[in-house]
């Protein structure tokens, strides 16, 4: 007695990314603003960090809120319908409440019910890990149309007077619809993580310490210099590595958009790199904050924006952070 | 072959000079890298990177907390390239 083979599923061989969406918080908040109990000035944020000012979302507006925006924008900007979305991945580090997932929530928000959906934690990484998984299970033919979305609301989990990291923080969503395309639209990613320097840069506490009184509200530290010389040098060798498995040069490049943890950062990282002057790089860090998982796709709509002219272009953005978490690949931008 | 002193500290100001502007003349062995020549923790960082490189040595991150002056930097990279 012989019984029937499975069928296994098979998709579309190329992806790329169709449309984006960003959401920032609504308050602007200048250095100014928050200087005191850091004992710092507008001078040595900017000298040290680059950020100018950074967007924080109001109390009633919440992460899942900002991923919704996003959400939507990307899908009306990719031209599908949102029915047409079966997929909706959110890379996230500060959800407030652990289930259900925001994803459900914003796929049933967007109109996409009853799409596959679910919320993972890569930390930085995340919109980079985001799109490495929606491209291979469309590719699989697991999915037809994603929506990827990296959504923060850090300010909930910063200190005031913390001088490691909680000024740079800001709070955002950046959103891209992925879906079937013609030609070859997301090179392979190169990823991986780093666990034994996962006490680098994370939470200062677990909410079980928090509820037994044995530690304030958990917040954002990280061993700034450390992480600095990882994101630079070590994070320079992944993103080379990026654009070998791609099959490209820097000198294809038309933007480079890496996760934006501080302008130090960029521009060492720029440097490392010997960017042609031809490519344009993100900088959105300066008035947007870093906002974790969002800053990518965030600072690509903000590039896309201001340089329509980059449409079509291959742009290599790179995730790293707690974890040590890092993704990176090259993609078209839509 | 190994470096004199007086010749990792003469590399060390190069690369100080390259990543903060300041004088290589004002980097002696006796400044402290914070509180004499206000050099912060991420140009710190790169010039211990950039320093690695130089003098073919390793400097752990955990090291570098302990180089307050210039001159605990180059008796460091003097004894780790021996």
């Amino acid at each position: 007695m012989t019984r029937p083979q499975l069928r296994q599923s098979t998709g579309v061989p190329f992806t790329r990314i169709l449309g984006m969406g960003a959401a920032r918080g609504d308050l602007v908040v200048p250095n100014s603003e928050i200087i005191e109990p850091i004992n710092s000035s507008d001078e040595w944020i900017q000298q040290r960090t680059g950020v100018i000012t950074r967007h924080r979302a109001s109390a009633d507006v919440l992460a899942i809120d900002l991923a919704t925006e996003a959400a939507m924008e990307a899908v009306a900007n990719a031209g599908i319908e949102p029915s047409q979305v079966d997929l909706v991945i959110i890379a996230t580090i500060s959800n407030v409440q652990q289930t259900p997932s925001m994803a459900t929530v914003v796929a049933d928000r967007i109109g996409a019910n009853p799409a596959a959906a679910y919320d993972f934690n890569a930390a930085c990484a995340g919109y980079a890990y985001a799109v490495a998984q929606a491209d291979a299970l469309i590719r699989a033919g697991a999915a037809h149309y994603a929506v990827v979305v990296g959504a923060e609301k850090l300010s909930d989990i910063i200190d005031p007077t913390d001088r490691s990291i909680s000024f740079l923080l800001g709070d955002g969503a950046g959103a891209a619809v992925i879906g079937p395309s013609e030609y070859p639209g997301i090179a392979a990613t190169v990823w991986g993580s780093d666990g034994a320097n996962a006490d680098k840069v994370g939470m200062n506490a677990t909410l079980i310490e928090y509820r037994d009184g044995k530690a304030p509200w958990p917040t954002l530290r990280q061993e700034g210099p450390s992480v600095f010389r990882w994101a630079v040098w070590e994070m320079a060798k992944v993103a080379r590595e990026a654009l070998e498995v791609a099959g490209i040069t820097a000198d294809d490049l038309a933007a480079f958009i890496p996760h934006q943890a501080n302008m130090r950062i960029v521009d060492e990282f720029a440097k490392q790199l010997k960017l042609p002057e031809s490519v344009i790089i993100a900088r959105d860090i300066a008035t947007t904050g870093n906002t974790s998982a969002a800053s990518i796709p965030l600072a690509a709509h903000r590039l896309l924006q201001e340089n329509p002219q980059l449409s079509g272009g291959y742009a290599l953005q790179i995730g790293f952070g707690a974890g040590l978490a890092f993704g990176a690949q090259v993609v078209v931008l839509p | 072959m190994a470096l004199s002193t007086e010749e990792v500290l003469a590399g060390l100001a190069e690369l100080v000079n390259d990543e903060t502007g300041i004088a290589a003349d004002q980097v002696a062995l006796e400044k402290s890298f914070t509180d004499d020549l206000d050099i912060d923790s991420i140009s710190m960082m790169t010039i211990v990177v950039n320093a690695e490189e130089k003098f073919d040595v390793k400097i752990p991150d955990d090291e570098v907390k302990n180089l307050k002056t210039v001159g605990d930097a180059v008796s460091f990279i003097v004894s780790a390239q021996a």
